[in-house]
């Protein structure tokens, strides 16, 4: 790899069609990327990967004229080449497939193969027969069996994303990026666009490919480059690496390197009892959770982990009701709770945090106090009037027992710190007396002080006997704070780890969904 | 160790035990004491505003501090207050209501044809014609998810069309007690104005004190945050037009008692604006999350005084108009001021 990064570092390469050196993007002081050497060559498919905040959707943007490099050269077919706006980066030859298709769903397939460049016939009007002839002619090339003439938006997804990329066929992109195509396809649709895709790289053209499904990585891609805090950890052939080394790669973990205990305020199991408080059995959301299922005892905190895009801030929300789930159930203490309905899980003492706090968390115009009791407004009115000693109880009770350092409870939440709006909204949801609790990601983005707080009070609430389930994307969090971690990819289940199994590098493995390693990982605890 | 429960509320006393007394901190820091002038600016302008405009009306138009011009004026923004609070609550959901021309139009409209069945069956199916323009509204936009601004469009075009249909030409009210309603007062003060005032109060109580009040402000403020805490969103949003509707009837029966006439193809023209006007210049921001029941007030007196004072010294309505639109401006640019010295 340090081999590929000397190559690119002296020379752009004849068969590079495009190069980056160098290049740095910050963000209000923040280094987005930094000092980023990239390289994609004619005729290659490149895995482009990392976890939240790595700097793919940054490098992304800055190969697609989105953003300007602060610093760095992009190099297109060897030359040196300026991007001031989307438009430019197009002309040269770069085409973007996004997620969310960005065509005009009004307009037929072939207006919008041909948009901007429509076959002109007499009198400059559109030669619509020519247009649509050429449009068949460049979708049959990829076997994609549809109507040239039907309206876009009437076409599934993954055609839409089929639509796009014979555009970009069309235009004669040298390079076609794709930002996780595929993230809400169907496993047929996936099937015809990795088709369209390797005949697209046969035909000499670069192909950029970002997405979270590790299988759909080997699967189609020949090289890699992963980027961990802004910067190219690794370059290579995909081939060569195995799943484990990726991800330990992406988390950036040594498997030996992991602080094993001591550094979280975590205790030992409080479990109680044997029958769980709640039961998630088969919970399917469509092209997001395939049929999740887990148990939490009384007592116990289980924790989930996965990769971006596993599903795990989907399997709280869907058990909250928050997620439209197509089928499964959730059961409270025995009792099938009303699916869809987050009021309907509140009733059945249910609780979740939201690792957005901002857009689904905070009020920020509101204070520290209407924000605690938001979530028993109504329990505490008599006759449609908030009874305001009843909420100025509560609120006292919670600012004192959670420390929230406020000046008054009337302040506005806006302006606390993370770490005091955090517990704002742990207060709002124990104000609620639940059994169990969902909590994601309740230490992200808070400091040091307030975050060993909170982990000791996720303690203290397994102690009285809540269930707890916790989201964590930090293994030390999970692996100390949960008594059973549920790992999750692609939206199921993919494993378990608790007892001698529980620990950072068999979670390491069970991550990369490397069942072998963590299988011989645990045979070694139990020999060892 | 405790049953397996609920996470119980702990004691006061508990937690003193644990934790000893609590310290209070995270004051406001020097950045956010820095944009409290904006904040002030935006919280009681329109009041300075109001106080200044009284000032220069007692020194330079004749015969301003009378009782017969302070009645006048306020019999005259009755109407407009009156909706102008419904607004506010609408607009505090982050929504607006663009029909309350349309539903005084058809309340107007409603009184001299349903005369027959006395003065309280009139009103009282008045008032009904604001509650179905109401619930049409929420349903659109609690119900089916309608942009606010679309669906109330709708019915503003829709709802005038009917009121014209079922009005036909002007028409005049001669029932006594409909008449008595328009013009007569209680010691001294115009029914219009006892009626506008005890809905100032009602509303006012809402908004601080009940479930529902509160329930809406937080909906306005995040909605998504709302949800997720269970409150009921589309119920309140529904609700909210409802009470817009039914505000915008009862302006429309006291319009037309006072003018003692019905013209559905003219009366509440304009509702809209007015009423918006006085919720924004009263500092209750488009963005919603927080309903200011004080300042619509005075945005409304505020309003009606400067069309008072330049039709006292001459000034054609054209410019009053103008001046009016100047002052919406500089009111949402003073919030946008704001708001963005909180990002």
């Amino acid at each position: 790899m340090s081999n590929s990064d000397t190559i690119v570092r002296t020379a752009h390469t004849a068969t590079a069609v495009l190069e980056t050196v160098g290049v740095d993007k910050s963000f209000g002081g923040v280094d987005a990327v930094r000092d980023v050497d990239f390289s994609l060559a004619a005729g290659e498919i490149r895995a482009l990967v990392g976890e939240n905040g790595a700097g793919k959707s940054t490098l992304v943007k800055v190969l697609t004229g989105v953003y300007p490099p602060d610093a760095g050269e992009i190099y297109f077919e060897g030359e040196p080449v300026t991007f001031s706006r989307p438009l430019d980066a197009q002309h040269v030859g770069i085409s973007t497939v996004y997620q969310e298709v960005n065509l005009v769903p009004l307009l037929s397939v072939a207006r919008n193969i041909f948009l901007g460049r429509e076959p002109r016939g007499r009198l400059g009007l559109v030669d619509v027969d020519e247009m649509n002839d050429r449009a068949r002619a460049i979708t049959s090339r990829f076997a994609i069996d549809l109507d040239v003439t039907e309206e876009l938006g009437r076409l599934g997804l993954g055609a839409q994303q089929m639509v796009a990329l014979a555009r970009a066929v069309s235009v004669e992109s040298r390079v076609v990026i794709m930002d996780e195509p595929t993230s809400s396809l169907e496993a047929r649709e996936v099937a015809t666009l990795f088709e369209v895709a390797r005949n697209l790289r046969d035909e000499g053209v670069g192909l950029v490919f970002v997405s979270h499904r590790l299988d759909e990585l080997w699967q189609l891609c020949d090289s890699v480059t992963i980027l961990r805090d802004g910067r190219n950890v690794h370059s290579g052939a995909m081939a060569d690496l195995d799943r484990l080394t990726l991800v330990s790669m992406m988390l950036g973990r040594d498997v030996d390197e992991v602080v094993e205990h001591g550094a979280t305020e975590f205790g030992d199991s409080h479990l109680q009892g044997r029958d769980p408080v709640l039961s998630v059995s088969d919970v399917e959301v469509r092209n997001r959770l395939h049929g999740v299922t887990f148990d939490v005892r009384p007592g116990e905190v289980v924790g989930l982990a996965g990769l971006l895009g596993s599903g795990r801030s989907e399997t709280v929300k869907a058990v909250y009701g928050a997620l439209h789930s197509q089928s499964g159930s959730v059961e409270v203490a025995g009792r099938r709770i009303k699916p869809n309905s987050v009021r309907g899980a509140l009733r059945a003492s249910v609780a979740m945090l939201s690792e957005d706090r901002k857009a689904e968390g905070i009020i920020s115009d509101l204070s520290v106090r209407d924000n605690i009791a938001l979530a028993v407004l109504s329990r505490c009115s008599r006759a449609g009037f908030v009874s305001e000693s009843a909420i100025d109880r509560l609120v006292e009770t919670f600012v004192r027992r959670l420390q929230i350092k406020v000046s008054s409870p009337r302040q506005k939440v806006r302006e606390l710190s993370g770490g005091n709006q955090q517990k704002v909204l742990l207060a709002r949801w124990l104000c609620t007396e639940p059994t169990v609790l969902l909590l994601d990601e309740p230490t992200r983005g808070i400091d040091v002080g307030a975050k060993s707080e909170v982990q000791a009070l996720i303690d203290e609430l397994a102690e009285q006997g809540l269930g707890v389930v916790l989201i964590s994307s930090e293994m030390e969090e999970l692996v100390e704070g949960a008594d059973r971690i549920v790992v999750l990819r692609d939206g199921h289940v993919e494993g378990e780890l608790d007892g001698a199994t529980l620990s950072s590098s068999e979670l390491l493995a069970a991550l990369a969904g490397d069942i072998a390693t963590a299988d011989a990982l645990a045979q070694e605890h139990a020999d060892g | 160790m405790a049953d397996a429960g609920p996470a119980r509320v702990p004691t006061l006393e508990a937690i003193d035990e644990k934790f000893g007394p609590p310290e209070p901190t995270d004051q406001p820091s020097g950045y956010f004491r820095r944009m409290v002038d904006a904040d002030w600016l935006r919280r009681n302008g329109v009041y300075a505003t109001l106080a200044l405009l009284i000032g220069v009306n007692v020194v330079i138009t004749d015969n301003f501090v009378s009782s017969n011009t302070l009645r006048l004026q306020l019999v005259q923004v009755a109407p407009v207050l009156i909706v102008a609070l419904g607004m506010a609550l609408v607009i505090g959901t982050e929504g607006i209501d663009l029909s309350v021309g349309a539903t005084i139009a058809l309340a107007a409209a409603i009184i001299p044809l349903y005369i027959g069945y006395g003065a309280p069956g009139a009103i009282g199916l008045a008032l009904f014609a604001g509650v179905v323009t109401g619930s049409v509204a929420g349903l659109l936009v609690a119900g089916i998810g309608v942009q606010p601004i679309v669906a109330t469009l709708g019915i503003m075009v829709a709802g005038r069309g009917v009121a014209n249909l079922l009005g036909g030409e002007i028409k005049s009210i001669r029932d006594p007690a409909i008449v008595s309603l328009g013009t007569d007062s209680v010691a001294g003060v115009p029914y219009v104005v006892v009626i506008a005032g005890a809905v100032s109060l009602v509303v006012w109580g809402v908004v601080r004190h009940s479930t529902y009040g509160r329930q809406l402000v937080a909906i306005g403020g995040n909605k998504r945050a709302a949800e997720l805490a269970g409150l009921p969103v589309k119920r309140v949003l529904a609700t909210t037009y409802v009470v817009s509707g039914v505000l915008a009837a009862l302006a429309g029966v006291l319009l037309a008692a006072r003018s003692r006439a019905s013209d559905p193809t003219k009366i509440g023209l304009l509702m809209e604006l007015a009423a918006i006007t006085a919720v924004v210049v009263g500092g209750t921001p488009l963005s919603g999350g927080q309903v200011r029941i004080v300042g619509t007030i005075a945005g409304a007196l505020l309003i009606q005084l400067i069309g008072a004072t330049l039709i006292a010294h001459d000034i054609p309505d054209s410019t009053a108009q103008m001046v009016q639109a100047v002052i919406v401006v500089a009111a949402v640019y003073v919030q946008l001021g704001v708001r963005r010295a909180n990002r």
